[in-house]
């Protein structure tokens, strides 16, 4: 047991456990995000639930980042192994003869995904800590929608977070099927799970993509 | 058919290497890879040069010899076949041909389009066999009635060839489906399952310590492999290692 | 020096028994102390190799393949016979003897064949213990299937791959081995001389193929399991590096060299494509419980067939000559391999080839695909009048059995044979020549052995389908680790056999000789052009059928090809590196040697047995006209031979053949 991590396979069920659960977050993520379309009201409740709770905050938030932080450095330990498991390449290699372009560039969509992360962090999560825990700000429950939807002003933004969501769904195409196949599960139930897995991985980053245009072509006055 | 081939010629495991140009006129499409290169060697011999060294064996595509990475894939551009099944005939009069030996760390070259495979051997000694004395004085063969599909599934994942193809496909130079079909025969059977837990971990400490990549399902492996071993091996060997883990 | 095989004496079905009863044993703590040379990791050595680790001796293993894994057993397709009587068919020890040495055509040893029957439940049991995946019934059990010449149902498979599958599992028993340390594993070996101390074999010389290095190893017997040497004809369903080199280095040492003519040319192979044809592919048998062998009844649409006009689909029913169901009603398209081989070769000499070089004969399944694709409507409850829904049931059906083999077929000849009808032709496939051994394996040297298909004793004038398979593992597993107790009994106090003695030296010295002269020879002649040379003249005169003119003339012919090749070939590269040309240029010398011997034992022998045939022996008259005459009277001998310098000097000696427990007669499967 204590020298899973330290096999091929235990990282590669790492891989698949922590990206599984940042799935999971993704469709959490989603669900609120979705309000701000439907329900501004709601996404300022939740937002505050999310933002306030001691549990989500002290517990959860941590995990999440441990994650985040892990499924990134495992990915770039796994991709340093694999190219030193050849050191002399190919002069001609054809890889889209027998994989999909999705599977075999991993790490440029994964890449992508991380300088996204480090928008994300300093356009959202950054400013709600130095709010919440340097300046001690008083709390306002209904923040979160007018600050949100103000994020989305600028077209260039906008863009940016457009071709993110695309890259993450090339990276989730491969990545959220395949964690069925590391964890050692493939057969008929499998294969279904995998058809919603690729389905998934589509609708998500499109409706968040959705979220991002809607609000910038709904913006409210400062 | 006359065909211009690049070939990667290295004089010894030290050596450097490098891609070399030869032309070659009056190809058969009846003839099969390497008796292009047959012909090819014996046109360098006339000509004053060192012909091109190759693993080759039975050429019925069973024993597993053949190694050549052509075009880009491992045994050619044809499905299902190794290098000494494929036909000139899926090729064309005025093709350019690459070809390079298979490329891993796990697999150095030895010269030319020859590599050392014998870390292959070394997983299997790790435990690649069942712990049964050779002396006939085992139990009646039908004693133990098996599954008809899982007779056929380790049958299946039996008749892998050990040629590497997989390894050198894929692009992290992963030995999964490999190791994978040897775990997966012996899991399936069971006079196997008895050493299972012991099987599984040491035959992945072996493919590890021989520096092949990780697998990343990019499933390459399963589309080159000539003989069509599938990945539901390194599905079963990932839940096997992973049971074995916890076990142990 | 008399030949003397050693047989147990006793009732048939007691020698084994009694015989292990009898020999000396080594105690487990001295075993320890003996090391044991297996030269060969096919099934036979393989086998062996890895039971005698088990038996606590310390072995040391070579092949020149990378892998032990590789060496050719691999590409056995069709199965293993075992007298396990599963299908209660009827099936005994006593009658696998007896189809043995009947299919063998009375050339084989009873005793030695009776042990193999005995033996061969064993393998069976052995192999499943060892995941061997055998083919299995619905119930789980076993599953059998009839195979050419015999009348029951005792081959045990894994779809056209038996031979991976028996090799992989002793592999897998050597890998153990290997892990534990008692088989050390010596990949890219080839074995060059056998040395001798006081008579006895006492090591090996090897040249590392990779750095060229000549090497010495000791060991207190030295075992061969390197195969038989079919590929003396150039073309044959060998591995291109399958050699008779260690055997042959073995013959000049004092092994006598028996029956070398007996050669299996197998009737199922694809045809041969061109000049640039570097081997030839096996079709299992097996194909032949299904298929329907023919030719055109007509020249003339055998010549429209050749020349591409007519396609053999749009041929009649009736314009069709199913040859073997006519010659051989009783057996039909199942004849033993030498008679279905000698007939594909009557025909297409006749004029009624199909391909383009007029040597190939049909191999047909639509009327298999029919009859399994009626079944299966019946079973389905499907309509069987529809005959489209019928070829597609049929096809799924052939496609289980042989799907491999079928789809071999279409890459290798690019046809597709669930549509059109198979090309198949004779081709070399096995040799049951090979060193004389006793009833111990032991060859005419002391403490040299001799196992599987290196070793002439099982199999006669011709081999039954799906027993070579059986040879190996029997002799492999079951006898020799027994047999080579009782001569390495008296070894426990040798000690170690040190390597630098003035035998080794010698033998060392040969070989660099060898290898110098070669490296050496300013010759303008590829060694593949000496090679196919020998190939044709072997296949031509001394193949299917022979006849003494050709066979003089074959050996005046190789002896000439012989001086040529040291004056002619060139083998460029250097000693000292990974080189190919040389290894070649040092088997095929030896190859050029074999065949002349090989030329010399088909023309001593005049008579006709199994694979075997004399067109000066055949029967002149009767229902059995035209058939080869076996001369019982005068031939029922082994033909050891003798090296005494030169394949023309090899001296003939006789070990006369007994039959206690079978009746004599002429093969009938008319």
């Amino acid at each position: 047991m204590s020298g899973l991590l330290k096999s091929s396979i235990g990282r590669k069920v790492a891989m698949a456990l922590s990206g599984l659960f940042l799935v999971v977050f993704l469709t959490q993520h989603f669900v609120i995000n979705s309000t701000a379309v439907i329900a501004p009201d709601t996404f300022n409740a939740w937002s505050h639930f999310m933002g306030t709770n001691p549990l989500v905050q002290f517990v959860l938030q941590p995990i999440l980042i441990f994650g985040v932080v892990f499924h990134f450095v495992m990915g770039f330990v796994l991709e340093l192994q694999n190219r030193k498991a050849r050191p002399v390449g190919y002069v001609e290699y054809k890889g889209s003869a027998n994989a999909p372009w999705t599977s075999r560039n991993m790490i440029l969509s994964g890449i992508t995904i991380l300088a996204f992360l480090g928008l994300h962090f300093y356009d959202f999560w950054i400013p709600e800590m130095i709010h919440k825990y340097v300046e001690f700000a008083p709390e306002d429950p209904t923040r979160y929608y007018a600050e949100t939807v103000h994020k989305f002003e600028s077209p260039v933004r906008v863009g940016l977070y457009v071709i993110s969501f695309v890259f993450l769904a090339l990276h989730l195409w491969h990545g959220f099927a395949s964690t069925f196949q590391s964890v050692g599960f493939n057969n008929s139930y499998s294969k279904a799970l995998s058809k919603f897995a690729k389905v998934w991985s589509v609708a998500i980053p499109v409706g968040f993509i959705l979220i991002a245009v809607y609000l910038h072509f709904n913006q409210i006055p400062h | 058919m006359k065909l211009t081939l690049k070939v990667w010629r290295q004089k010894n495991a030290t050596a450097k290497g490098q891609l070399v140009t030869y032309t070659i006129d009056g190809i058969d499409g009846d003839m099969s890879f390497l008796e292009m290169m047959d012909m090819l060697n014996n046109k360098l011999i006339n000509e004053g040069d060192a012909p091109v060294t190759f693993d080759h064996d039975c050429r019925e595509g069973i024993c597993g010899s053949c190694s050549m990475f052509i075009n880009g894939e491992a045994h050619g551009p044809d499905r299902l076949v190794t290098t000494c099944q494929l036909h000139m005939r899926k090729f064309k009069d005025g093709d350019t041909i690459t070809i390079e030996p298979f490329r891993a760390a796990g697999f150095p070259v030895i010269k030319d389009l020859m590599v050392d495979r014998s870390a292959f051997d070394r997983i299997q000694h790790a435990g690649g066999f069942i712990s049964v004395n050779t002396s006939g004085n085992t139990q009646d063969a039908n004693s133990i009635p098996i599954e008809k599909e899982n007779a056929d599934n380790a049958f299946a994942a039996a008749t892998c060839i050990g040629c590497g193809a997989c390894v050198a496909s894929c692009k992290n130079s992963s030995a999964m489906l490999f190791v994978g079909a040897k775990v997966s025969q012996f899991a399936l059977l069971p006079q196997g399952e008895v050493e299972a837990t012991n099987r599984v971990l040491n035959m992945v400490k072996q493919m590890d310590e021989e520096g092949f990549g990780n697998c990343t399902n990019t499933g390459a492996c399963e589309v080159e492999c000539p003989k069509g071993i599938s990945l539901e091996n390194i599905a079963r060997m990932n839940r096997e290692y992973l049971a074995a883990s916890l076990e142990g | 020096m008399a030949l003397d095989s050693k047989i147990p004496s006793g009732p048939l079905a007691d020698k084994w028994t009694k015989h292990k009863n009898e020999i000396n044993l080594v105690n487990p703590a001295n075993k320890r102390l003996i090391d044991v040379i297996v030269v060969g990791t096919g099934l036979a050595g393989g086998s062996a190799a890895a039971t005698l680790a088990e038996l606590g001796y310390n072995v040391k293993a070579f092949c020149f393949q990378d892998s032990p894994r590789r060496a050719h057993s691999i590409a056995a397709q069709g199965g293993i016979n075992a007298a396990k009587n599963y299908q209660g068919d009827g099936d005994s020890t006593y009658r696998l003897f007896y189809d043995t040495v009947k299919g063998g055509d009375y050339r084989s040893r009873e005793a030695n064949v009776y042990r193999l029957a005995e033996v061969s439940t064993n393998i069976i049991d052995q192999c499943v213990a060892q995941g061997v995946p055998f083919a299995r019934d619905y119930g789980g059990l076993l599953d059998n299937r009839s195979f050419g010449g015999v009348l029951v149902s005792r081959t045990f498979y894994a779809k056209g791959q038996t031979g991976q599958q028996l090799l992989l599992g002793a592999y897998s028993a050597m890998n153990r081995q290997i892990g534990r340390g008692k088989i050390k594993m010596y990949n890219r070996h080839e074995m060059l001389d056998v040395v001798k101390i006081d008579g006895k074999a006492r090591g090996i010389i090897t040249r590392n193929l990779v750095t060229g290095e000549i090497e010495r190893h000791s060991a207190h017997a030295v075992v061969l399991g390197t195969g038989g040497y079919g590929n003396v004809f150039y073309l044959s369903t060998n591995a291109m590096g399958s050699n008779v080199t260690a055997a042959w280095k073995a013959h000049k040492r004092g092994a006598y060299f028996a029956n070398p003519c007996y050669t299996q040319i197998h009737p199922t192979c694809i045809p041969v494509s061109g000049d640039h044809q570097s081997k030839l592919t096996l079709m299992s048998e097996s194909l032949r419980n299904d298929g329907r062998i023919w030719v055109p009844r007509k020249k003339d649409d055998a010549e429209a067939i050749r020349a591409g006009k007519l396609k053999p689909t749009e041929l009649k029913e009736e314009d069709r000559d199913y040859y073997l169901e006519r010659r051989y009603p009783a057996f039909g398209n199942l004849v033993p391999r030498d008679v279905a081989s000698r007939a594909a070769k009557e025909r297409c000499d006749a004029g009624f080839g199909v391909n383009k070089t007029g040597e190939a004969v049909y191999l047909d399944f639509a009327a298999a695909i029919e009859r399994y694709g009626k079944e299966q409507a019946y079973v389905q409850h499907l309509d069987a009048n529809d005959k489209a829904l019928v070829k597609k049931l049929g096809q799924e059906v052939v496609k289980t059995k042989y799907g491999n083999l079928f789809q071999m077929y279409n890459k290798i000849v690019d046809q597709d044979p669930y549509n059109t009808p198979m090309m198949i032709y004779p081709a070399v496939h096995y040799t049951m020549g090979g060193l004389w051994v006793d009833y111990n394996l032991q060859t005419t040297v002391e403490g040299l052995y001799a196992i599987g298909e290196a070793n002439f004793s099982d199999h006669g004038a011709n081999r039954l389908g799906a027993s070579a398979l059986m040879q190996g593992l029997a002799d492999g597993y079951f006898v020799l680790p027994y047999t080579i107790g009782d001569y390495l009994a008296h070894d426990i106090r040798t000690g170690p056999i040190p390597t630098d003695t003035p035998e080794f030296e010698e033998a060392e010295q040969n070989v660099r000789s060898q290898v110098d002269a070669l490296i050496n020879n300013n010759g303008t002649k590829p060694v593949d052009y000496f090679h196919k040379k020998l190939g044709k003249i072997m296949w031509n005169k001394c193949g299917m059928s022979r006849n003494a003119t050709d066979l003089q003339s074959a050996i005046d012919e190789i002896a000439a090809l012989r001086a040529e090749f040291y004056k002619e070939v060139r083998v460029p590269g250097e000693q000292n590196e990974f080189n190919e040309e040389l290894a070649k240029a040092l088997r095929v010398a030896d190859f050029l040697e074999l065949g002349e011997l090989f030329a010399k034992d088909a023309l001593t022998r005049e008579e006709s047995c199994g694979g075997h045939f004399r067109e000066e022996s055949v029967e002149l008259d009767g229902p059995q006209k035209g058939e080869a005459l076996r001369d019982d009277e005068n031939f029922t001998f082994v033909s050891a031979w003798e090296y005494k310098g030169a394949p023309k000097d090899a001296v003939l000696h006789k070990e006369d053949l007994n039959y206690e427990n079978i009746e004599v007669k002429q093969r009938s499967y008319k």
